[in-house]
């Protein structure tokens, strides 16, 4: 021993000087020879290697006085730029460790020195641009750091060494990993890290396995495969040592799951382990059985762990009572053996095993009534008592969470009372006196306290009725509601929302809190408590509810008006107790967050002021004033368009004026005024200015003193970009100038709109008729504008065909005009398509039933009306006088399709009732090109809205008959398609006969989504192959 | 039942992952990157709870709390008391103090397996095991003073390997 420490003395001075000499800093230079520094290298490593064995001899007084020398020398190193020098970096790092490992002493030392001047020299470098020139070294000075830091750390309460590190490699590879600047190349470090595992693991190594197996575990938490390393447990798992099998149970844990066959062979070796003379060993097998056992391993390892249940280390038991949970998870008819034995864990006084217990009784009752019968009758008592005493006993620190003696225990033994108490009277009545003192006596002003009550509350809540417990339980739960902590007004409000359909009147009780929780800054919590006013609101309380909620709406946060818009006009409409209220409230919302109000919302706002008729007046004076101070809410402003446009001589007459109403002078020009500022508003979108253009052709009838300002800012739109203001201000402005004797009558007033046609139609298109807010699109517009305008369009359309259609005998008049708008449906794919983007609205106003296909020569004759339609004038003229007041002689024939359409004002309204009942579609042409027409029509079956039969025709406008004819089909992922053989597959030529095929389309979105189709049509001609390709999307749309 | 502990850096790396019930490696990842997305997207002063129904399935949420550079998660369903799993997470962060002395990311990072050895003492297929932290300490410090006697025995075999690097 003696020599060997003089010789080893002697080695590291003579090395160390001869390598100072040659390598002090200020000698070091960049053109120091290759070899030179080979030879220092070596020195170094011969030096560093004494160490360690000096190290590992334990001589580490010895170091003290070397070690400084070795610092020095490593720092001289560092400072050279190459290779070497990035050898020399690492070994400073490794020595170090080396240290560290065996002597905590000469940490505080050498990381202190050591690292101040790495960190120095590392910045240093850095700012000198060294770093780029000397990357690797300067990574190991960084590391180094990085790793001392940990290392000082560790050994700090570890001076002897760190028994977890059971090789430096593990380290290693984490630091390398660590050091990855990107992820690439953190996948070559693993590749390499992998390869070599599986080299390892080839050659079978022993003593590297576990190791290996801990690298692979932080391999698999990055997420790489690591699937090779699997039967590398089982060996651990199968051999002696403690270290061994720590790590193989652990990667079974997390490499492995119950479904591998591995866990066959596994089974066996844990059984050895639970009968291990070492408890720790068990310990070990027990927490793998309870993370990952399977149903085949729970049926053989269950007498085992029963045993262990009596263990004589509690440790043991309260792993065993975890596992036994596990165990009869997977096989709940083995939960009978574990009753007893479960049981009498109860008796335990050991804290943890008590708390096992409880849980392995709770789930025993769980999975077996026979288990809940058992518990109720001879534990109930005795689990109260257990209770009573953790709840009096006195201050016990080593369970203490702030201050609260184990609350889980205390939360693992109420819910073990929820599940006994529950539907179970008399067990219930023997816990209400334990839980009134709970809940009295609990303190709440740690969360640990409050974990208990609210617990508490809970099993109160599940038990028997106990009124007066309950009271005390919701209570508790408004307490927590004026808490600071978010989290309990979080839960709070969970638990509120279950309590509210148990008891109302107590949860009522709280209301003002719960609103003042509507206004919380934690966006989770406003959401939670408003879902729950929403709940609480009843016809009683609508009117204060909605006035704090509408209150509120001024001053929310912009994201939460959404939901808060929405929820009150849910309130509103679903408990409005009259309808002033309700519009009321709406015309209050509309000016505050009217660009957050659904378009369904507004439209049956819609609906109930047509229905409201002595508040017309009431109602569009209060828009109007509403309009005055407020015109940037795009719904606000179109309903005030609406109502002005049908009530507009009422805004001016003050007509209807209720009591608490304060009269207001508007004059007719100031009525248009508004009309004018909603549609040169800039934000104003399409439906908004389609709406102020048929308010507008309104007013002109109602104010004829404003005809020629109105007639005026119609044409301005005649040459607006887009296509439907355009058509609409032609059409009107024709209306206006050139048909004054029917105006008035084109004009009218809309009917009263039928509410319950429209809730009908609203609830069959809304599942859960709650969820207003996210309702189908219902287009009420459809209802509204369709009277007004579609025959207008019809009219104009008219004007603009020649003879063919007006000679068509009168009661096809009006399914003819329908049909020449469809047929040349597909000759404008493009215009088709721009118009249909975000127009769905529109075609609704326009009512004609199918996308607003217009082919180009109507297009063309509507631009120049005037010189050509003199035809249609004329029909017109003789149409409309002898029905000035339509419909009431007698017409001439040619008159009568005239006729039709203005009468059509009451069927046409109506329609919505008829589409329920039974409705009909006209025919489509969904295809059609030089040389082929596909006419598709269309049927449903009566009580299944969703589905579609559809008769497609072919028909072959070439001269050439067509042979091999195959028409195919497809849909998007909404639809369902299903194809019958077609008639036959020729086709004759020249439209001497046609194909017919039936198609049967199931439409999942009936309702939201229009059918839409891709078609594939292939044929021969004179064995020449023809395809044919094309999109229809000009289905109707309730299809 | 508790279905996972996670513990992962501000950055989305994981630190510590462990599921109760089975999930496939990758859908671990997936999971690890959705709950991170979750958290960083979390406002402060806001609740500790989140519900997580559409990464686990019905009633699932988690509970999370941020201490210097970590986020502690954990996820467990509705038979279990939201604020008790809060409380379970001080314990066990309490706890890695005291085995780490005043822990921090790094030795979560090269301790991973000893972080695992901690939790296991704490869950147990997702289930509470034990909630008094000293008695944690103490089991495992049993099992470091076993780890390192086997250790001992085999210091000097494994220097080789060491220098052969």
């Amino acid at each position: 021993m003696g020599h060997f420490r003089k010789e080893y003395k002697r080695l590291v001075s003579e090395s160390v000087n001869a390598l100072e000499l040659r390598y002090r800093p200020e000698t070091m230079n960049k053109d120091t020879d290759k070899a030179t520094k080979v030879q220092n290298y070596k020195l170094m490593n011969k030096l560093q290697r004494m160490n360690q064995e000096a190290s590992l001899n334990c001589w580490s007084y010895h170091q003290n006085s070397e070690s400084s020398k070795a610092k020095n020398l490593a720092r001289s190193f560092v400072e050279l730029e190459d290779s070497t020098g990035s050898i020399a970096g690492r070994m400073i790092g490794d020595t170090i460790e080396m240290f560290l490992h065996r002597s905590a002493k000469r940490l505080v030392d050498i990381t202190s020195s050591v690292l101040t001047y790495n960190i120095g020299h590392y910045e240093k470098g850095t700012y000198a641009g060294f770093g780029q020139r000397s990357y690797p070294q300067l990574s190991y000075v960084k590391d180094g750091f990085l790793d001392l830091v940990e290392l000082s750390r560790s050994f700090k309460t570890d001076p002897i060494m760190n028994p977890f590190s059971s090789g430096t490699r593990l380290r290693d590879m984490i630091r390398a990993i660590r050091a990855c600047k990107t992820a690439a190349e953190e996948r070559a470090v693993v590749r390499k890290e992998c390869a070599a595992i599986r080299a390892a693991i080839s050659e079978n190594d022993q003593d590297y396995r576990h190791r290996n197996l801990a690298k692979l575990m932080f391999i698999h938490m990055l997420g790489y495969p690591t699937h090779f390393g699997q039967m590398e447990c089982l060996k651990l798992i199968a051999s002696p040592g403690f270290p061994e099998k720590r790590i193989g149970y652990l990667g079974l844990m997390l490499l492995l799951d119950e479904r591998q066959e591995v866990l066959m062979l596994v089974t066996n070796s844990i059984k050895q382990d639970l009968s291990h003379t070492n408890q720790y060993i068990v310990g070990l097998a027990l927490c793998a059985l309870g993370n990952i056992c399977s149903a085949e391993m729970a049926r053989d390892l269950a007498p085992e762990v029963e045993r262990l249940l009596q263990f004589r280390d509690p440790n043991i038991r309260k792993k065993a009572a975890l596992c036994s949970i596990r165990i009869i998870k997977k096989v709940p008819d083995l939960a009978e053996n574990f009753i007893t034995p479960a049981a009498s864990l109860l008796k335990e006084k050991h804290h943890g095993v008590l708390l096992t217990g409880v849980q392995l009784c709770t789930d025993l009752c769980k999975v077996s009534t026979e288990a809940l019968e058992y518990f109720r009758k001879k534990c109930t008592d005795g689990l109260v008592k257990v209770l009573k005493d953790v709840a009096n006993s006195p201050y016990a620190p080593e369970y203490d969470v702030s201050g609260i003696t184990d609350p889980f225990l205390h939360i693992r033994l109420l819910k073990l009372l929820r599940v006994l108490g529950q539907g179970d009277a008399d067990a219930s009545d023997s816990m209400n006196d334990i839980l009134a003192q709970v809940a009295t006596k609990t303190e709440s002003n740690k969360n640990a306290g409050n974990a208990i009550l609210y617990e508490c509350v809970s099993t109160i809540m599940t038990i028997e009725e106990n009124g007066g417990l309950r009271v005390l339980a919701v209570n508790i739960l408004g307490r927590f509601l004026s808490s600071r902590d978010n989290n309990i007004r979080y839960v709070a409000l969970n638990m509120l929302m279950k309590a509210i359909t148990l008891d109302s009147q107590a949860v009522q009780r709280h209301r003002a809190t719960i609103l003042e929780c509507v206004k919380d800054s934690d966006a989770s919590i406003r959401k939670r408590a408003l879902e729950l006013v929403y709940l609480l609101v009843n016809e009683s309380n609508v009117k204060s509810l909605t006035k704090e909620l509408i209150d509120y709406l001024e001053i929310s946060d912009p994201e939460f008006k959404g939901d808060l818009t929405a929820k009150i006009c849910s309130i509103v409409e679903k408990f409005s107790p009259e309808k002033i209220w309700y519009i009321d409230q709406m015309l209050k919302v509309l000016p505050q967050a009217g660009n957050y109000v659904k378009d369904e919302v507004w439209h049956a706002l819609i609906v109930v002021i047509t229905n409201a008729s002595d508040l017309h007046g009431y109602t569009v004076r209060s828009l109007y004033r509403a309009l005055q101070t407020e015109g940037e809410q795009e719904t606000l402003v179109r309903v005030a368009v609406w109502c002005i446009g049908e009530y507009g001589e009422m805004l001016v007459g003050n007509a209807g004026m209720l009591n608490q109403e304060d009269p207001i002078t508007v004059t007719e020009s100031d009525a248009v005024d508004v009309v004018e500022t909603a549609i040169r508003r800039h934000s104003s979108d399409l439906t908004t200015r389609s709406m102020c253009l048929i308010a507008l052709l309104k007013l002109s009838s109602r104010f004829p003193s404003c005809s020629q300002r109105i007639n005026d800012i119609v044409i301005h739109y005649k040459e607006s970009l887009v296509l439907e203001l355009q058509q609409r201000a032609i059409e009107f402005n024709s209306i206006i100038e050139k048909h004054q004797n029917i105006r008035s009558a084109l004009v009218e007033r809309m009917p009263v709109l039928d509410e319950a046609t429209y809730s009908g139609r609203r609830s069959g298109s809304v599942p859960a008729a709650v969820s207003t807010s996210q309702g189908a699109p219902l287009n009420l517009p459809n209802g509204v504008a369709k009277p007004t305008s579609a025959p207008l369009v019809d009219l104009l359309d008219l004007s603009s065909d020649d003879g063919p259609a007006l000679s068509s005998s009168g009661g096809d008049f009006l399914q003819d005009l329908l049909g020449v708008d469809l047929s040349p449906a597909s000759t404008q794919p493009g215009g088709n398509q721009a118009q249909k983007s975000g127009t769905d609205v529109l075609l609704d106003l326009l009512s004609i039933g199918t996308p607003p296909a217009q082919s180009s020569p109507s297009m063309a004759d509507m631009l120049s009306p005037v010189e050509d339609n003199k035809s249609s004038v004329d029909i017109l003229d003789k149409l409309g006088s002898p029905s000035g007041p339509p419909a009431q002689a007698s017409p001439p024939v040619g008159s009568s399709p005239m006729m039709d359409l203005l009468d059509g004002f009451g069927p046409i309204s109506s329609a919505p009732v008829a589409e329920n009942n039974g409705p009909t579609y006209p025919a489509l042409v969904a295809f059609e090109s030089s040389s082929l027409r596909v006419t598709f029509n269309f049927s449903k079956q009566p009580g299944n809205p969703q589905t579609t039969l559809v008769e497609a025709q072919f028909v072959n406008k070439s001269p050439n008959a067509y042979s091999n004819f195959i028409f195919q089909a497809a849909v998007p992922k909404f639809l369902q398609l299903h194809l019958d053989p077609a008639s036959s597959n020729t086709l004759p030529a020249s439209g001497n006969g046609s194909i017919t095929q039936k198609l049967r389309l199931t439409n999942s979105q009936h309702g939201k989504k229009s059918l839409v189709m891709r078609i594939r049509i292939g044929y021969k001609i004179n064995d020449k192959d023809v395809l044919e390709e094309g999109q229809v999307n000009n289905f109707p749309r309730d299809l | 039942m508790i279905r996972g502990v996670i513990v992962m850096n501000d950055r989305g790396k994981p630190r510590l992952v462990k599921f109760y019930e089975f999930q496939p490696a990758e859908k671990q990842q997936e999971l690890i990157r959705s709950i991170y997305r979750v958290l960083c997207s979390r406002a402060e002063n806001v609740s500790n709870f989140v519900k997580v129904d559409s990464l686990f399935g019905q009633d699932v949420r988690l509970v999370y709390k941020t201490f210097a550079t970590l986020y502690f998660v954990f996820i467990f369903d509705s038979s279990e008391n939201e604020l008790a799993m809060l409380d379970l997470m001080q314990v066990f962060v309490e706890t890695l103090d005291k085995v780490f002395s005043n822990v921090c990311e790094l030795d979560v990072v090269f301790n991973f397996n000893k972080v695992h050895t901690i939790l296991e003492e704490f869950i147990l297929g997702g289930q509470v095991l034990e909630t008094n932290s000293s008695e944690v300490v103490k089991t495992v410090e049993e099992i470091l003073k076993m780890e390192r006697a086997a250790n001992s025995i085999k210091v000097v075999p494994s220097i080789p390997g060491w220098q052969g690097r």
